[in-house]
């Protein structure tokens, strides 16, 4: 269980994520929402040991992750940011092969060959295996990425915004692939989505937030709720059956 | 349904150079030019002339004396440097840095020009170790300043180390002329081979030893490369990495410095050629930077010998123009990318 208690970070006089405290990680995947700068990749920065809360504490697992060693956490958690620039020409390979890191420590293992295997098939990068980062299409690249922490098997996957980029087919394989990485290999998936109909279609649990603090957590059918996401983002939005699914309309 | 073929996209190449034979090629251009500088200069040294001569005679001292000396400085300054510039590229994340673009030489240089106002005594392993020193001031202090800088700012990053050695070099001429060492600081900030014999060169393979410690941790050097959050991310301690990398840094630059003298571009040319055929996964890149630069350096310290027989042009000269030549076509190459 991810447990944040009482969470906070500033920046100068701005108060980013104002005094959270929640649990993520008990259902398959939990899809996080909200409006530009509600503060979710700086919630996720803080899980992820990258920023310094100002206040409160954040355990993964009862490991308080400001005190734990960072090499024992990467086995337990990993964090796929939302913005990924990768200057060094590496292959799909190669960066898929460093996500096993936390495992060997730089030598590989019969087992490592085989996530590593697994998890560029599972992203449909074995075309693309010997190419370069830079020589890929920004969704093939977004792909990889998504391919590194699969093979870095963590019990906790948080994914900020994993859809960027991605063509119709890729963006539901990816979500169909988060649902199966929850449902066959059992593990809790934390993922930033900016679509509501994707999440409420793939996630089990819905966490909205809005200016530092969580506004909204609820199962997703719950949070397909005119009234509920009005407030979230601060604009309209009607919400309609078909085949008995909720469907948010937000194109005015 | 035949729309649509899936299986079109497995069929594309895989776009990979064929580079083993590169690097046959490289190994091969090594040991050619390593026997051939073990035999070329102003004495009369061949194979023929040592064999017939015997161990006493004047060929084999030649040989024992100066030429394997200066062979090995040149394999171990060519492969070092092109290491430290690897490293330092890893560790800033721009291809354009390496000691001599980021101050880090300048540094080094000022701790010798210390040593000597200083310690005017001390022995060279001293002086080395002051100067590695500075250079470990000089790597923190650029690692410090290009913090301010955006990473994708790519010009801009050596744009600032090169300032900032300026600065750091301006104080070093500064106090030089001031102190009269003026000549002294001439000698080693052009790098050269010419005076390396038996006894003066064996600093290097401390400088050889750190291409090994780069080795050992070269997984390490790899995925800080991909940036502090994924490092983070991979349960690596970041500052921890980033430290060896800059005693690595430092320690290879004070080295070559007190031996050779300065010799620019090197670590900058060397890893970019590399990077461009098999690209920059440390651990693969390591061997080849070192061959690539042990064989750049040893080309143009023949070049330095013969060209103006029997007198030597400084190696910093050659390395500089054929060094020069070959960053503006990585520079102008790299500008005509899509991003
Ligand atoms: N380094 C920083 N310095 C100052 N303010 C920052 C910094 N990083 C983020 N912020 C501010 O913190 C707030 C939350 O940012 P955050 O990136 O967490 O938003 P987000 O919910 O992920 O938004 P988006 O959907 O656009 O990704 C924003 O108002 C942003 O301007
Ligand atoms: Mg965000």
């Amino acid at each position: 269980m991810i447990a944040l208690e009482n969470v906070t970070k500033r920046y100068g006089s701005q108060t980013v994520v104002d005094d959270v405290s929640i649990s993520l990680g008990e259902e398959g995947v939990t899809a996080l929402i909200g409006p530009n700068g509600a503060g979710k990749s700086t919630l996720f920065g803080l899980v992820g040991r990258l920023l310094k809360p100002d206040g409160g504490r954040v355990t993964v697992d009862g490991m308080d992750v400001a005190t734990t060693a960072s090499s024992t956490l990467a086995t337990t958690l990993a964090v796929l940011r939302q913005d990924n620039h990768v200057a060094a020409r590496l292959t799909v390979r190669d960066l898929v092969e460093f996500g096993r890191f936390p495992h060997s420590r730089g030598r590989l293992t019969v087992e490592d060959r085989d996530h590593i295997e697994r998890a560029i098939s599972y992203l449909d990068l074995d075309a693309y295996r010997g190419r370069f980062l830079d020589e890929l299409s920004g969704g093939q690249r977004q792909r990889a990425f998504i391919a590194m922490v699969l093979a870095q098997d963590t019990k906790y996957v948080l994914l900020d915004e994993p859809l960027n980029n991605l063509d119709l087919r890729h963006m539901a394989e990816i979500m169909r692939l988060i649902r199966r990485m929850a449902d066959e290999l059992g593990k809790r998936i934390v993922v930033v989505l900016h679509d509501i109909n994707v999440a409420a279609r793939y996630a089990d649990r819905i966490v909205a937030m809005r200016d530092g603090v969580v506004v909204a957590d609820a199962p997703a059918r719950e949070i397909m709720r005119p009234e509920v996401l009005g407030a979230v983002y601060d604009t309209p939005v009607d919400v309609r059956e078909i085949d008995g699914k909720p469907v948010a309309l937000y194109y005015g | 349904m035949t729309t649509l073929d899936r299986t079109s996209t497995s069929t594309l190449p895989h776009l990979r150079p064929r580079r083993s034979w590169v690097g046959v090629l490289v190994g091969v251009l090594l040991v050619v030019l390593a026997l051939t500088s073990l035999f070329v200069g102003v004495s009369d040294v061949s194979p023929a002339s040592v064999l017939t001569g015997g161990p006493d005679s004047d060929a084999a001292f030649l040989l024992v004396a100066s030429r394997i000396p200066r062979t090995l400085a040149v394999i171990l300054v060519g492969a070092s440097l092109g290491i430290a510039g690897l490293i330092m590229q890893m560790l800033v994340r721009n291809k354009f840095v390496e000691p001599s673009t980021t101050g880090v030489t300048e540094f080094a240089s000022l701790g010798m020009l210390t040593t000597m106002v200083f310690f005017p005594g001390l022995a060279v392993v001293g002086k080395m170790g002051v100067a590695a020193a500075f250079g470990l001031v000089g790597t923190w202090v650029f690692l410090r300043v290009v913090r301010f800088v955006p990473v994708r700012q790519l010009v801009l990053v050596p744009l600032v180390g090169i300032m900032l050695g300026g600065v750091v070099g301006a104080v070093t001429t500064f106090f030089a002329y001031r102190l009269d060492l003026l000549q002294s600081l001439g000698q080693w900030s052009q790098g050269s081979f010419a005076t390396i014999m038996q006894g003066r060169y064996e600093f290097l393979w401390i400088a050889g030893a750190m291409v090994v410690v780069a080795w050992i941790a070269a997984d390490r050097f790899s995925v800080i490369g991909l940036g502090e959050e994924f490092a983070t991310n991979l349960g690596l301690d970041y500052r921890r990495v980033v430290a060896v990398g800059m005693l690595v840094i430092a320690v290879i630059t004070a080295a070559v410095l007190v031996t050779a003298g300065m010799i620019p571009f090197l670590g900058l040319v060397v890893p970019n050629v590399v990077s461009l055929i098999i690209g920059d996964n440390v651990r693969r890149a390591i061997p080849w930077v070192a061959g690539t630069g042990a064989v750049f350096v040893l080309a143009c310290d023949l070049i330095a010998r013969v060209v103006r027989m029997p007198y030597e042009i400084p190696l910093s000269v050659i390395v500089g123009v054929v060094g020069a030549v070959l960053f503006l076509w990585l520079l102008l190459r790299r500008g005509s990318r899509a991003h």
